[in-house]
């Protein structure tokens, strides 16, 4: 049986990694992607607190029920983001972010 | 028709024509003069009528500010004794001088805005002597400001004329100061601006002399700019740059006229005041005293009787000073509207056959070539001078009576002005009309066309006979008091041995001379004044001017203005460094803040 610290320890790994994604990759898809998993980092703290926090003595499915509703709003996020991407490249021919810099002085 | 309805009208019409002159006929040179001249016989006729009634009302036309019982301003038309003498003499004199000016601008430039000014010259004139109130006697004041700068400058294009009319409105400008200051000065210790109460509120200065005293003399400060006292004088001689027929409506009837109707009008609080009216009589003796001396030694037909208007008006106010009867001064000034109207109205048929020749010592020998302008010139100058049975002889001996009566000192500083007076003109006459031509114009000269005579002659009347005790009853016998004061036989005969003196010598100085023999520089050059006024304002004033710019420039503009900028484009320059357009840059600046605020809210209480 996994501890909550199990948990926790993989999520601030996976945290991290997307971390590192967004941080050193140059591609937008995959900066994209970093933030998806740190997205899902956070998800899984949440239902682990929720498992392991007990009120009362009692089991509280409240931030499980979240997680649902937070990954719907997430699939929605990511067909924007996509579409946003999609358009970019339409428009610059590159998903690369040192060559999208006209706002720089 | 009602007679409030005419005062209304009379007062309006002239406005009128201005408007329809400058907005309509404009090009029509006759129905631009015409329209004018029907706007002041109107005038004329009316005013005539009002005086032929002699009522005494208070016509209201509408409450122009009103804010309850201490703050209000009317509209209205105030007719008294004082204002019916007035009516009559600005409108009659102007009605002469319309006429007159056809004749004399037949070939000047700007015809019809001439015509136009003359016109609102005499509205703003009108405004000021039925004005009920002092504010709205002020607004009319400034009109006249504006309109004499109008007509001074009508010739613009010639830099001494558009100087001439900045200086006789910039003048006016410093005595109308004091004036605006005196009047609110009065309603703050008075609640009114209305000249009535006003004149019969001196029980509430009982306490307070002081503060009335300074009230009256601020007052006063308008009337020593707009009728060119010492020190205030400088603009009138310059104001000749006018056309002469301006000059004759100004130094008569209009403008300098209205700085002794306001003495006179605000007379019965004024005379309350032994201070101001001490300070009143020793400004106008001092001015016709100075401007005696300043006279004798001009060489310009216009200017001489420049200076001589100012010494009239000096006897004016001095009149007024001695706070006799506010009829003292308006006899006088009735009686010198007529002749020195007269005398400018000479003057101009004079520089007409000189071809606009204005300098007395290229004259010569004019009484044979113009004997109408002769004639005339001879009723105004003697009546000027003083001499018996001429207009000028009455009033100006009551005045110098009243004030052996009253106040001795400035009774021997105006008996010094009287023989002055007959000195410089009959320098001016001998000089002009008699001897030989002294130039080519002087040879070839010719009297003026009958529309220029006319008016002179009609003129020459009233000059002769306006101070015959018949005349002068009829017109001041509501106003005040002229009875003559009861002097010494003596006192008559110094007035004729001044009058004989300043004629004699002129005579005996000025016969059959080729060029001026007298030459005191001090005299001729104005007693420096110009020049010290000039001074003043080219070094201190302009001083003060050149540091407000430096301030301006440096200070307010440099630091303040474009200090505030330059510091906010400096910021903005530095913090643009950071806008590095890399995505993670942000990212990590923002994951950066983020930690520190965290670590901010745990660690820092």
């Amino acid at each position: 049986m996994p501890t909550l610290a199990n948990y926790l320890l993989a999520s601030g790994i996976l945290f991290a990694i997307g971390l590192g994604g967004v941080m050193l990759r140059r591609s937008i898809i995959i900066i994209f992607m970093g933030l998806e998993i740190m997205l899902n980092a956070a998800n899984l703290s949440l239902v682990a607190f929720s498992r392991y926090g007990l009120v009362d003595g009692h089991q509280i499915f409240d931030a499980q029920v979240l997680v649902f509703f937070i990954i719907t709003v997430a699939a929605a996020e990511v067909a924007v983001g996509l579409a946003i991407i999609v358009s970019l490249y339409r428009a610059r021919q590159t998903t690369h972010v040192e060559d999208i810099d006209t706002l720089k002085f | 028709m009602q007679l409030s309805t005419i005062a209304w009208i009379t007062l309006v019409i002239p406005l009128i024509a201005a408007a329809l002159i400058l907005l309509v006929t404009r090009a029509n040179k006759p129905l631009a003069a015409g329209l004018a001249i029907l706007s002041v016989l109107i005038a004329f006729i009316g005013s005539w009528f009002i005086f032929w009634h002699g009522v005494n009302a208070d016509y209201l036309g509408f409450d122009w500010i009103n804010l309850g019982k201490t703050f209000s301003i009317p509209f209205s038309l105030l007719i008294d004794p004082l204002s019916r003498t007035m009516f009559v003499v600005v409108t009659t004199v102007a009605l002469l001088v319309f006429i007159y000016s056809i004749g004399y601008m037949r070939d000047e430039e700007g015809y019809s805005r001439y015509f136009a000014g003359l016109a609102l010259f005499l509205f703003s004139m009108l405004g000021i002597v039925l004005a009920n109130n002092l504010v709205m006697m002020y607004i009319f004041w400034e009109l006249v400001g504006v309109s004499s700068y109008i007509l001074i400058g009508h010739f613009y294009t010639k830099d001494s004329a558009a100087d001439a009319a900045k200086q006789a409105f910039i003048v006016n400008r410093v005595g109308d100061f004091g004036f605006l200051l005196g009047i609110l000065l009065f309603w703050i210790s008075t609640g009114t601006f209305l000249i009535s109460p006003l004149n019969s509120s001196a029980g509430l200065f009982v306490e307070h002399p002081g503060l009335l005293a300074l009230a009256c003399v601020l007052i006063f400060c308008g009337t020593v700019g707009k009728s060119s006292q010492f020190p205030l004088h400088v603009w009138l001689p310059n104001s000749m740059e006018g056309p002469t027929p301006v000059s004759s409506l100004l130094h008569a009837a209009t403008m300098v006229a209205a700085g002794v109707f306001l003495l006179a009008r605000i007379f019965p609080i004024l005379s309350t005041s032994p201070q101001a009216c001490e300070i009143v009589a020793w400004i106008g003796a001092i001015s016709a005293t100075g401007a005696g001396f300043i006279a004798i030694q001009q060489d310009d037909i216009k200017r001489i009787l420049a200076y001589s208007t100012i010494s009239q008006l000096g006897y004016m106010v001095a009149a007024a000073g001695l706070a006799v009867s506010a009829a003292l001064p308006m006899f006088h000034l009735f009686t010198h509207a007529f002749f020195k109207c007269l005398l400018f109205l000479t003057a101009g048929s004079v520089i007409v056959g000189m071809h606009h020749e204005q300098n007395i010592w290229k004259m010569g020998g004019l009484m044979k070539k113009m004997p109408f302008t002769f004639l005339a010139y001879c009723c105004g100058m003697l009546a000027l001078s003083g001499c018996p049975f001429f207009s000028g002889h009455y009033s100006k001996d009551l005045i110098m009576a009243c004030s052996w009566e009253h106040h001795r000192a400035i009774f021997w500083v105006l008996v010094i002005g009287a023989a002055l007076t007959p000195f410089y003109m009959t320098r001016q006459a001998l000089v002009v009309f008699f001897g030989k031509p002294r130039s080519e114009h002087s040879e070839k000269a010719h009297e003026s066309p009958w529309v220029m005579v006319v008016p002179m002659l009609l003129l020459a009347v009233p000059a002769v006979c306006a101070g015959y005790p018949v005349v002068k009853n009829f017109f001041f016998k509501d106003i005040g008091s002229l009875a003559e004061p009861e002097i010494p036989p003596y006192v008559d005969q110094v007035f004729l041995a001044a009058f004989l003196l300043g004629i004699l010598g002129a005579f005996a100085i000025y016969r059959n001379v080729a060029k001026d023999p007298l030459r005191i520089p001090f005299f001729a050059q104005r007693f420096y004044l110009d020049d010290l006024y000039d001074w003043i304002v080219r070094v201190i004033q302009g001083g003060f001017a050149r540091i407000c710019s430096f301030v301006d420039r440096w200070f307010i503009d440099g630091i303040l203005v474009r200090g505030s900028a330059t510091l906010v484009w400096s910021i903005g320059f530095a913090l643009r460094f950071l806008q590095l357009g890399n995505i993670q840059a942000y990212a990590f600046f923002f994951g950066a803040g983020v930690i520190g605020l965290i670590y901010l809210i745990l660690n820092v209480r």
